[in-house]
């Protein structure tokens, strides 16, 4: 039964569930590094997703499609920073706000697109690295070989340099911990919060068009809930780009433990339990006092 | 003459007040300029807007004989700028380094370049003897380091003209010793200084020139070798002005409050208050000097009920308090001025009679469980208010607006009309100004000539040496030493409180 569950299908199903989660989850990092709470990361992810399946459907090309989820990840983004940063509005409510307007106007314009308010039809995925070691489970050797994967790989080790080894990620850092400090020494606060919200968009709509290329579709309320989940593992991993993705990788693997022991002895009641069982344990155990940014979802006034 | 800091005419008005009216400042290049006012003269104001955290309304800056256009600090970093903030500007969860290079960083390959900027540092470090660990996180280094780290950061955006706004609030003697060296070395190196702050013996001591402020103008301009510290006074408030307390001789009594063998253990681990002993008696005062942590907020919370002791004894009149609730500590005697006064002396969202009344709220007098009495509460704001000179005048003037003079003038009335016997005072005059100072100094004195056993804690030596009958000095938790008197210079207290004399535990309940 071990080896049955721990198999190479189980490993590129935690992939799966990983990915997703790890590019929101980095989008949190940037943003609320850089002080904006972004609780909008469900309706980022989900407004990605749409807009990928929308370009893919009408141009044929996933390639575009992609750059539509991002563009559409962005456009979310840029609401909720102006709203957050310019506006000086609680971010968590800017954050709700647009989490029930992405479910509302995407489903509209799928309404509109396609006549239908539950999903839009087929499009094709993104093209597939060929992995010559794997050649009896096609499913398994698309998956591993999907470009995303590796780029998602390529963008968790570079937030980490870009976070804590070079110049904007030094800026964006203190522009969170401590706004008026980096107002002092000539740090353009509203610009670098701006960057860092930005960034969020770009990688959550990158999630979002995942789900949609991994799916072949766009269904009604996909997102369900991956954003607050990246968020919870942005916190688990302390706010930390490696931290993050670790955390995200944990829970990818309980979830698809979740699903390989369906069907099995165990109550399903119980093994739908174990994604929960693995934060909470996870959260009070091991990972001990988690701090955020000093100045996480505080407007910043300039003159007192 | 060379000018480095020319302010011609500026002004800045806010919303409805104007902070800085038509003033006229020059600071000659290479010197050390004090800049004195009471707090709300427009100090602080006139200092950010040269360093572009404010735009003026009118005037015109000059640096080195150039008119220029500040619109942000990154303009005045650009023209050789540096401040030292009041409240520092630093990162704390972020290393030394880091924030010293924060905004100015220096890059290889787009990677911050750790390495030559930590020798660039080091070698500036060591040319102003300015030593800072690198690598630690700002939060874990003390406020002295922490000002280092703030000079170098000016120093290394290669400021030569430095604006330091009360430097040396939160330092001990010694540290403050150290900066004013600093502080002439780098004169020395050509550097010119301006020197924000209320002490006057630190004027007296360290600048080449003087600058008054009152009320958002400039009330005079001298040399400091021309001047006195009572000229300075009086410009600063208008008046003439007592910088000595007026005191008689105390008239003590019999001991009220008595603390035996207090230990107190915290959350952590760490033994914070060890073994401590002290009497106060009715008619004297107390002060216990030492540097801010070390025990004393612990000592005062554990008299009050906030916190509970280990073992160890607090009685007042024999009667055992320790362990009781703030309440009922209260409700025996006792009178608390906290030490910081927006988290405990206060609540900010709330208008000065209903402030009057925190604590006292229960009292048939001004209300029963389910209603206020507004017209006594009232009546109570306008009596404290008139005896206190709390300004605003207005009873319904939020505490949040007030000065913070004014604000602690509204805990000391609100303490004091408890006719409580004994009254904890920590950090009385904290940021308050001269007048302020002044009258908080005489009521405390009075309550003394009334009979009152009067307990202060103050990291301001000036005020320890004062007012006190007798002084305590706290260090690691224990009372290290105790005078007899006030009879002691302040070096000496400065010896104690740094921990480099007087090791064995002694008792504070002789005299």
């Amino acid at each position: 039964m071990i080896s049955q569950i721990f198999s190479l299908a189980f490993l590129a199903q935690t992939i799966r569930i990983t990915v997703p989660y790890s590019l929101a989850s980095l989008g949190g990092v940037y943003s609320e590094r850089g002080g904006v709470v972004n609780i909008a990361l469900e309706g980022i992810i989900l407004n990605g997703a749409f807009c990928a399946t929308v370009g893919t459907y009408y141009t044929g090309s996933p390639w575009f499609g992609l750059l539509c989820g991002i563009a559409g990840g962005l456009l979310v983004a840029a609401i909720h920073a102006a709203i957050s940063i310019h506006v000086k509005a609680d971010q968590i409510i800017s954050g709700i706000a647009l989490n029930l307007f992405a479910v509302g106007i995407t489903k509209f314009v799928l309404e509109i697109l396609f006549q239908s308010s539950s999903n839009s039809p087929r499009i094709a995925g993104l093209p597939y690295i060929k992995l010559g070691f794997i050649k009896d489970q096609p499913d398994v050797a698309h998956l591993l070989g999907n470009p995303l994967v590796l780029l998602t790989v390529l963008i968790v080790v570079a937030s980490h340099f870009i976070i804590f080894k070079t110049r904007f990620g030094l800026r964006l850092r203190s522009v969170g911990e401590n706004p008026e400090a980096a107002d002092t020494v000539g740090i353009n606060v509203t610009s670098y919060r701006y960057y860092g919200v930005l960034i969020s968009g770009v990688l959550a709509g990158l999630a979002g068009a995942w789900l949609a290329f991994d799916q072949h579709s766009f269904t009604d309320g996909m997102s369900a809930g991956r954003g607050y989940i990246a968020l919870a593992a942005m916190i688990v991993g302390k706010w930390n780009p490696l931290g993050a993705a670790a955390a995200c990788l944990l829970f990818g693997f309980a979830e698809s433990l979740q699903i390989q022991l369906q069907g099995g002895t165990l109550p399903t009641q119980f093994i739908q339990m174990i994604p929960y069982l693995a934060t909470i344990v996870v959260l009070a155990g091991f990972i001990g006092k988690s701090v955020a940014p000093g100045a996480d979802g505080i407007p910043y006034e300039k003159e007192k | 003459m060379l000018y480095a800091v020319e302010l011609l005419n500026i002004t800045k008005r806010f919303a409805r007040t104007v902070a800085n009216d038509k003033v006229t400042l020059r600071v000659q290049s290479g010197s050390i300029h004090a800049l004195v006012g009471e707090n709300g003269a427009g100090k602080t104001t006139l200092m950010e807007t040269l360093y572009g955290l404010y735009q003026p309304d009118e005037g015109t800056i000059r640096i080195h004989e150039k008119e220029v256009s500040i619109r942000s600090p990154h303009d005045s970093i650009r023209h050789g700028i540096g401040m030292v903030h009041q409240h520092f500007m630093l990162v704390g969860p972020m290393t030394v380094l880091e924030n010293i290079i924060l905004g100015a960083e220096t890059t290889r390959y787009s990677l911050l370049d750790f390495k030559k900027t930590t020798a660039e540092i080091s070698e500036l470090a060591g040319r102003f003897s300015l030593t800072v660990p690198l690598s630690e996180k700002v939060e874990s280094i003390g406020v002295g380091v922490q000002q280092r780290v703030e000079i170098l950061k000016a120093i290394y955006r290669k400021a030569d003209i430095l604006v330091l706004d009360e430097p040396t609030a939160v330092l001990t003697p010694q540290e403050a010793t150290q900066l004013f060296r600093i502080l002439f070395e780098l004169k020395e190196e050509g550097k010119t200084i301006v020197l924000i702050t209320h002490k006057l013996s630190e004027v007296m001591a360290v600048s080449d020139h003087v600058s008054v402020m009152r009320k958002g103008k400039i009330a005079g301009e001298v040399e400091t070798s021309l001047t006195t510290p009572e000229q300075l006074a009086e410009m600063m408030v208008g008046r003439r002005i007592l910088l000595r307390v007026e005191k008689t001789e105390k008239k003590s009594g019999d001991p009220v409050l008595a603390v035996n063998k207090l230990s107190c253990i915290d959350k952590r681990g760490v033994n914070v208050l060890n073994n401590i002993s002290l009497e106060v008696s009715s008619g004297e005062i107390l002060g216990i000097a030492g540097v801010e942590g070390n025990g004393q907020s612990q000592l005062i919370e554990c008299i009050t009920g906030l916190l509970k002791p280990t073992s160890g004894s607090i009685t007042i009149d024999g009667m055992q308090i320790a362990g009781l609730s703030p309440k009922e500590v209260f409700a025996r005697g006792l009178a608390h001025v906290p030490e910081d006064r927006i988290k405990r002396g206060l609540v900010v969202e709330m208008d000065v009679a209903e402030n009057l009344i925190l604590g006292l709220h229960m009292q048939k007098e001004f209300g029963s469980r389910l209603s206020m009495n507004r017209k006594a509460i009232a009546q109570n704001a306008h009596l404290l208010i008139t005896k206190y000179d709390i300004r605003p005048m207005n009873p319904e003037a939020l505490a949040r607006g007030l000065s913070g003079g004014n604000q602690q003038k509204v805990i000391l009335a609100r303490e004091l009309s408890r006719n409580a016997q004994i009254i904890v005072a920590s950090q009385p005059t904290r940021g308050v100004d001269i007048g302020g100072i002044e009258f908080i100094h005489r009521t405390l004195v009075q309550a003394r000539d009334a009979g009152k056993a009067i307990l202060m804690i103050s990291a301001d030596l000036n005020e320890i040496l004062s007012l006190s009958d007798r002084i305590a000095v706290m260090y690691g938790g224990q009372i290290v030493k105790v005078f007899p008197d006030n009879k002691v210079k302040e070096s000496e207290l400065g010896l104690y409180m740094t921990g480099s004399r007087g090791n064995s535990a002694q008792r504070a309940s002789d005299g």
